[in-house]
């Protein structure tokens, strides 16, 4: 609080609306900060003073992640990187002897209880795009230090063991910060876990690494941030598969079949162009980069103003950097159909408005998710030019734009929303998750699929991370246990080495599913990893379950 | 240049030799095994057709991933039955560096000492351990199998051997105990394996107009297996 009054002293000199904006702000902030202490002290204690022990430290921890969620909207409250900071004071009481290990396991067993029990009140819209209560309490573990140290502890372990203690949970939203040097007991460790709960996700520190420093942690599901420096601005996605329709329709939706982008031309050729498709469809992102930028303006401009979360933001230094993540849904569908406009023989099928409602293919094509150069480029190009698209646009409060390809359960809604596409895929299907290949176009087995996502590139393109859900049967990961575990670990470190950003792991058989859409009651625990986060199977919709269970499952054996 | 005729690859196979390798299923076998699951592969016909060097370059796309241990597997079909192609790309496959394993029942057409000394690992199915099972369980005789195997051990090649187990015809105890007698006299073996039977192949063969040999044959419990498997293992 002390820190926050010198900062606000220290505003001053010419006063213009940035700086009366932020001296409010930062009044506010302090005014939270007071009540985070007020808030505590009705649980009897002082958090205004260091925590003494490791039980203090996670307490003190916990009331921050309580007056975090207690303001918030019900969007994603992530924890941060808090195993490895909180492993100091542990080891001090175990060294001391006030603390044994299996009461810094209980500690640790009781934080996570809390955590899973939070539970936010949501419109249906709201579950029809992120399904299963998700609180994206992300915790970020392991990683290496700038000079090559390792830092994962044994508060990391504490963390993971948590889901053998307490049993498999989406939350919090376990996410190993993957490197090859990581030790090889904790790589293996963590695969084993997987292997059992399906609850984490990996992402490349070695990528994000040299881009945030060693103090970042994962924000909402994927996010990189430094901690405590960086805030993100979130919202929506661009559906590139519909933007292609609205290219080839000349602005018309194909499904309302209202005209909703204007001064386009339709192409009203028999069999689609590619070079035409392609110029159209350039015109298009164009327009719709705009109006993203625009609609993500006018939000966080009116949520400062209207909806400020000023505790969040007292926890942060006071001139934070900020960033503007955009997202972008279907990419394997647009690729797919800009493939098959270039290599098959596309005839649009139009109705009496002239607006394309489905498309005969004629011959094959190349399609993402094999290795295939001649696509996965199409895929590479796609995103740099639509995030080319959006920096020319100037963002609220100087942010620095970053895309996602992310979808989180969305993928379903916006397939349902988005009419039959040039690659086959009927009208309302869903997509596939993230950054995934179309479900079972990947026929050259997981690693090709694997590599045709590790090309979409991260760095100053998709800096908002790049989301690929991977599922296997546990027959095909190896035969014994440990076959299983050595196999995973090999596999998290050539997927990283090839440069990717992030992997879903799932270890589970498709019938396993099926069951437990029909007799939910005996997989109460039962938890997958969809896009970004974990989730109960059982409270997806039935339709979020049918997609999941109609991905490609790897299983070869 | 010579050109294989490969029936379909895996680029994350997970079970046929250690970590994790890129297979290659190549056309062609003269077996006609009961519980085959791939009839698909049978014939001797031109399928994907790549030479050694297209071949090797796909694989080593996947070279990040195999760590110390994984690498190339030739599988079928019977690998052995395209000597020549397999040779080179064996040979090629060396000159990278990549560890090589070779998934043969060993019925091929000869050359035996070239090819093992460009593998590192023979996974070697064992049909059945006489000559009237082996008949039973393939339709052919065991002179080309005893041959390859004779080289093998000539040649100390590493081994890990197979064998499925398939209900109502070899998953007694009376047979594994045979089964390891037989094991016994085959030295390097590093790794026996008993494989479960199961009828994931019949939607193929019914795809193909093939009769189903073991059409009222059911899957082999994993419960039994297990419980076979640890009698195979068992060193009392």
């Amino acid at each position: 609080m002390k820190e926050k009054r010198k900062d606000w002293d220290n505003l001053v000199g010419e006063i213009t609306p940035d700086v009366i904006q932020l001296r409010e702000e930062v009044s506010e902030q302090y005014r939270a900060l007071e009540e985070m202490k007020q808030m505590a002290l009705s649980y009897g204690f002082d958090i205004s003073k260091p925590a003494t022990n490791a039980k203090e430290a996670i307490q003190w921890l916990y009331f921050g992640y309580l007056a975090a969620i207690k303001e918030n909207n019900g969007a994603a409250m992530s924890l941060g990187r808090t195993s490895t900071f909180l492993d100091i004071y542990i080891e001090r009481d175990l060294e001391e002897g006030t603390l044994t290990e299996e009461e810094a396991q209980e500690l640790i067993d009781q934080f996570i209880i809390k955590l899973r029990l939070a539970r936010h009140l949501r419109t249906p819209d709201y579950n029809e795009l992120f399904a299963g209560d998700p609180t994206w309490v992300t915790e970020a573990l392991g990683g290496m230090t700038l000079d090559g140290h390792s830092l994962v502890t044994k508060t990391s372990f504490r963390y993971l063991h948590t889901l053998t203690n307490l049993g498999s949970a989406p939350e919090p939203n376990m996410t190993v910060l993957w490197s090859k040097d990581l030790p090889e007991n904790f790589k293996k460790y963590c695969a084993m876990m997987s292997i059992k709960t399906d609850a984490l996700q990996y992402e490349s520190d070695d990528l994000m690494r040299p881009i945030y420093g060693d103090d970042y942690a994962i924000a909402c599901c994927v996010s990189a941030m430094t901690v405590g420096k960086q805030m993100q601005f979130f919202g929506a996605r661009c559906n590139l598969a519909k933007a292609l329709l609205y290219a080839i329709n000349g602005g018309y939706d194909e499904m309302t079949k209202e005209k909703v982008v204007d001064g386009m031309e339709p192409i009203t050729d028999e069999i689609l162009d590619y070079d035409k498709v392609k110029k159209a469809y350039d015109i298009m992102l164009e327009k719709v980069a705009k109006t993203y930028v625009d609609a993500m303006n006018i939000i966080h401009y009116m949520h400062d103003k209207y909806a400020y979360e000023r505790g969040q933001m007292a926890l942060h230094d006071t001139k934070v950097g900020r960033l503007m993540a955009f997202g972008a849904a279907g990419l394997s569908v647009a690729v797919d159909s800009l493939s098959a406009i270039k290599y098959a023989k596309v005839k649009p099928i139009r109705d009496e408005n002239g607006i394309a409602i489905d498309f005969e293919i004629e011959g094959d094509y190349p399609k993402y998710g094999n290795d295939d150069d001649r696509v996965d480029q199409m895929a590479v190009d796609l995103v740099t030019r639509f995030s080319n698209e959006l920096k020319k646009h100037p963002l609220y409060r100087n942010a620095i734009h970053t895309l996602s390809i992310l979808t989180i359960t969305s993928n379903v809604v916006y397939g349902k929303k988005t009419g039959a596409t040039p690659d086959g895929r009927g009208a309302g299907v869903p997509f596939a998750p993230g950054a995934n290949p179309m479900h079972g176009r990947d026929e050259n087995g997981a690693l090709a699929s694997l590599n045709s996502v590790a090309k979409i590139p991260y760095k100053d393109i998709c800096q908002d991370g790049i989301s690929n859900t991977f599922s296997i049967v546990p027959d095909a990961l190896g035969h014994t246990e440990e076959e299983r575990i050595e196999n995973l670990s090999h596999l998290l470190d050539g997927y990283f080495i090839q440069g990717a950003h992030h992997l879903n792991v799932n270890v589970f058989n498709r019938e396993t599913l099926i069951d437990a859409m029909d007799h939910p009651e005996k997989y109460p625990t039962l938890t997958i990893r969809i896009s970004g986060y974990a989730v109960h199977f059982n409270r997806l919709s039935r339709e979020q379950q049918l997609e999941v269970i109609s991905r490609t499952f790897h299983e070869r054996v | 240049m010579i050109k294989g005729s490969i029936s379909s690859v895996e680029t994350m196979g997970l079970v046929d030799g250690p970590g994790i390798r890129y297979v290659v299923f190549l056309q062609g076998c003269k077996l006609r095994c009961l519980f085959c699951h791939n009839p698909e592969t049978w014939k001797r016909e031109d399928k994907l057709l790549m030479t050694p060097d297209e071949l090797i370059g796909k694989v080593l796309k996947y070279k990040n991933y195999y760590g110390e241990e994984g690498g190339l597997t030739f599988s079928g079909g019977e690998p052995l039955l395209q000597p020549e192609f397999l040779l080179e790309c064996l040979r090629l496959a060396k000159t990278c560096n990549l560890h090589t394993a070779l998934d043969t029942a060993g019925v091929g057409f000869g050359d035996y000492e070239e090819i093992l000394k460009y593998t590192d690992l023979v996974i070697l199915d064992i049909k059945a351990i006489d000559e009237e099972g082996f008949k039973n369980m393939t339709g052919s005789t065991m002179k080309e199998f005893h041959h390859f195997l004779e080289v093998c051990i000539k040649m100390q090649k590493k081994l890990w051997l197979r064998q499925v187990i398939v209900p109502g015809i070899n998953d007694t105890e009376d047979y594994i105990l045979k089964l390891k007698q037989y094991i016994k006299q085959i030295p390097n073996v590093e790794k026996i394996e008993l494989l479960p039977y199961h009828e994931l192949g019949k939607e193929k063969y019914h795809d193909l107009k093939i009769p189903y040999p073991l059409e009222n044959t059911k899957a082999m419990d994993p419960t039994r297996l297990q419980e076979l498997q640890a009698l195979l293992e068992n060193n009392e």
